[in-house]
């Protein structure tokens, strides 16, 4: 019942972390990558050490690219950001940075995305972001349909909601200072991250409610009374070993993906490793929080309609 | 009792069977290899916008006859393996043009790429060279200058008349009457030329009667007739030895100019061999490290019942492995990200259903019942949680992104067998081995954490 004694304490600390995420995510601001806007990347690695940026840069200066990031990355690499190059555009690209020849290389990858395409992309994943959210709370809403009350099965899956745009919002803002500092960009597989997440989130929060629903059901089939906050912190004990076992699970998974997988998994891996705590933090400190003061209002409402009854005709009992 | 020992040897049995289908098969030669996408692998995908704005009538004619012209210029190409597809515009999910999707794997020269399939085909008329003008080198042999024929010029040289595809009106199909050296019945293209080429025609024949005049396709020579007349109108007609299929493709490609509708690149993205391979490599030892790593956890915290899921993961694995390989699907970098996450899914149904086992446990009751209780009770969150996460995978591929759909396809198929592999697999293990009775040595055995 630890959870359920300091609700208050993590109704405020979820504020907190609330607020510093969204604070993170309006000052360093979500540098979009050229899968959004449109443009261009090469990335290649040079035999020998690589030349100097500022060489490049001169090389660069006659193919007249407009602005033009460069990053040093990795033992000899170098990564390129322009706007949208063409095929015969990105060839001379490739020779300038060789030097003319002079600094053999091999080019890792390119990219080139025009920015119709880029925007067009970012809206159709917001689509998709949408429809899976729509999706889920008629689906909680209709699974949670017959739990006995006091909150109706909609009220759930308003709950899912909120807890998960907190879900989001949190590793979100997480990677808003990891680019800031790493010169990383919100690109496919950040959204990639946020939907993996979505799923594992949305899977935590059905398990703890599960058990309420579980709970609630036994209590009202044995006919005991038992207050809606006290149903709500046995279940979340009671789910509690298998919250944390799973977590320590995923988190393992996603630890060797970190240090031991590809470099372009690496920032997706971290973000999913922030969410992955977020998010069974988040099922199992915040459901409470959020589902209390919802019940209260219903039974309040309830609790108002009978006394309206009672005034207007004889009560029952 | 026994006769869920002997379906339990069953499946094991099968699960090795079909885990040493997923191991022998991954050999490039075999046909189930699994299919990596081209950001493992390397090549270069291109996509490009279809301008659809001119076509009033059938656009899906228009986009499958596109597709196909573009086809052929890929197999020309020679890329092993290629895909082309058209990507159809869906208002539902933001996507406002047609697209035409080309993956090239294993093509890293991106200009060479573009230009091969965004040329035109080209017809052009050419004279051959009269034997006088047959290209002679001057060779000096011991201070004796001979006039050695080119050997080049064994092949006649052509030279150009000026006369191309550029003058065309329209081309059509028709089948010989068997007049002259044309064999009755066999299909031969009818070119008409425009007014300006009419007239090229007709002066280049006139003044070259009896001379060969050569009709090439992309460079190619395909006929050679010999001038008889002097042709006026503007008609030529071009019977290459074509089957009908290859006179009517002709017909097609001459009378769509190009393409039947044109194109614009709108992205490409070409991977070099040597990052693909990188990935792959690291994303193979992170997978295999973190899955001893889950492995291990659950054994220690699980004891048997551990044991029995790490089986079942395995099991979940291989089968969807079996999966990708047969369907085929393109595995990415996305794709193994969703294999990854659908695995911690398959984990959690099995610590559900343990934890659920171990409460019954606690109560007294004997293993074997608690067991059954513990899936009942654990099965309406794994049934939520799976369906959830099954159709908001389907959502994903029906709506995302290609990125989005390579995750959202392998996350679905995953949540799938893991489905399987808790409700099916680990209950039919643990139903196998455990005992009816309670006994303090299995209380231990099928306990977990720090209970001992």
């Amino acid at each position: 019942m630890f959870i359920i004694r300091f609700r208050t304490f993590f109704f405020w600390l979820t504020g907190l972390i609330l607020v510093a995420s969204v604070a993170s995510i309006f000052i360093f601001g979500l540098p979009l990558s050229i899968d959004f806007t449109g443009g261009s990347l090469v990335e290649v690695s040079y035999t020998n050490p690589r030349p100097d940026l500022a060489t490049i840069t001169k090389d660069l200066a006659p193919l007249n690219l407009g602005p033009v990031s460069l990053l040093d990355s990795g033992a000899n690499n170098v990564t390129l950001r322009s706007r949208t190059l063409t095929p015969v555009e990105h060839a001379e690209v490739v020779t300038a940075l060789s030097e003319q020849g002079t600094a053999p290389l091999t080019e890792l990858q390119f990219n080139s995305i025009g920015p119709s395409l880029g925007s067009e992309l970012a809206t159709k994943s917001l689509y998709a972001l949408l429809a899976v959210v729509a999706f889920i709370v008629l689906y909680i809403a209709w699974a949670f349909r017959s739990v006995p009350k006091p909150v109706p099965g909609w009220g759930y899956g308003i709950v899912v909601v909120v807890m998960l745009a907190i879900d989001l919002i949190v590793p979100t803002g997480f990677y808003a200072a990891l680019c800031h500092y790493t010169g990383a960009q919100v690109d496919s597989l950040f959204v990639v991250a946020i939907l993996a997440l979505l799923g594992y989130c949305v899977n935590d929060v059905i398990v703890i409610f599960d058990r309420i629903r579980e709970n609630l059901t036994k209590n009202d089939h044995a006919r005991v009374q038992e207050e809606f906050t006290t149903t709500v912190g046995r279940s979340i004990d009671e789910t509690m070993t298998r919250s944390i076992n799973t977590a320590l699970t995923v988190a393992l998974a996603l630890l060797a993906l970190i240090f031991l997988g590809p470099a372009a998994t690496k920032d997706f891996a971290l973000v999913m490793l922030v969410g992955v705590v977020i998010g069974t933090f988040s099922s199992v400190c915040r459901s409470a929080p959020l589902l209390i003061p919802l019940a209260d209002y219903f039974a309040k409402k309830e609790h108002e309609e009978k006394s309206g009854s009672k005034k207007s005709g004889k009560s029952k009992k | 009792m026994a006769r869920r020992i002997f379906i339990a040897i069953i499946v094991l049995v099968a699960a090795g069977l079909l885990g040493w289908f997923v191991f022998s098969t991954n050999t490039h030669s075999s046909r189930y290899a699994v299919k990596l996408g081209l950001d493992l692998a390397g090549g270069t995908e291109l996509v490009y916008n279809i301008d659809t704005s001119k076509v009033t009538s059938d656009v899906g004619g228009a986009l499958s006859s596109l597709q196909e012209v573009i086809d052929r210029r890929v197999n020309l190409f020679g890329v092993a393996e290629p895909l082309v597809q058209v990507e159809y515009a869906n208002p539902a999910s933001g996507q406002t043009q047609n697209r035409l999707l080309i993956d090239l794997p294993g093509v890293t020269n991106l200009q060479a790429a573009t230009t091969a399939i965004g040329q035109t085909p080209t017809l052009d008329f050419k004279l051959q060279a009269t034997t006088t003008t047959v290209a002679a080198t001057p060779v000096t042999v011991n201070g004796k200058t001979t006039l050695e024929i080119n050997p080049a010029s064994s092949t006649p040289q052509y030279t150009d008349t000026g006369l191309t595809g550029a003058y065309l009106k329209s081309a059509s199909l028709q089948f010989s009457n068997g007049s002259g050296s044309t064999v009755s019945n066999s299909p031969v293209v009818i070119v008409n030329f425009n007014d300006a080429g009419a007239a090229l025609f007709q002066k280049i024949t006139s003044e070259n009667v009896g001379r060969t005049l050569g009709i090439f396709l992309d460079g190619q020579l395909i006929e050679s007739p010999v001038i008889q007349e002097a042709i006026p109108g503007g008609t030529a007609q071009i019977s290459g030895h074509f089957t009908p299929a290859q006179a009517r493709s002709l017909v097609e490609n001459l009378n769509y100019g190009a393409l039947p509708v044109p194109i614009a690149l709108a992205s490409s993205n070409t991977v070099g061999p040597t990052l693909g391979t990188a990935a792959l490599h690291a994303g193979l030892v992170a997978g295999v490290i973190g899955f001893l790593m889950v492995a291990l956890f659950m054994i220690i915290w699980y004891r048997v019942p551990g044991v029995v899921a790490t089986i079942a993961l395995v099991i979940y694995l291989i089968v969807t492995v079996a999966v990708i390989k047969i369907v085929p699907i393109t595995l990415t970098a996305s794709g193994i990200a969703g294999l990854i996450i659908s695995l911690g899914i398959a984990v959690d149904a099995n610590v559900l259903i343990f934890e659920r086992m171990k409460e019954e446990l606690q109560s007294g009751k004997a293993p074997h019942e608690a067991a059954h209780i513990g899936f009942g009770r654990a099965w309406p969150a794994i049934r939520d949680g799976h369906l959830t996460m099954f159709v908001s995978g389907l959502i994903l591929f029906w709506l995302g992104t290609s990125i989005v759909q390579g995750f959202a396809l392998v996350f679905s198929i995953g949540v799938l067998t893991s489905l399987l592999s808790a409700v099916f697999i680990s209950r039919l293990f643990l139903f196998a081995i455990l005992p009816e009775k309670p006994s303090s040595l299995w209380r231990f055995l099928t306990g977990s954490g720090m209970h001992f």
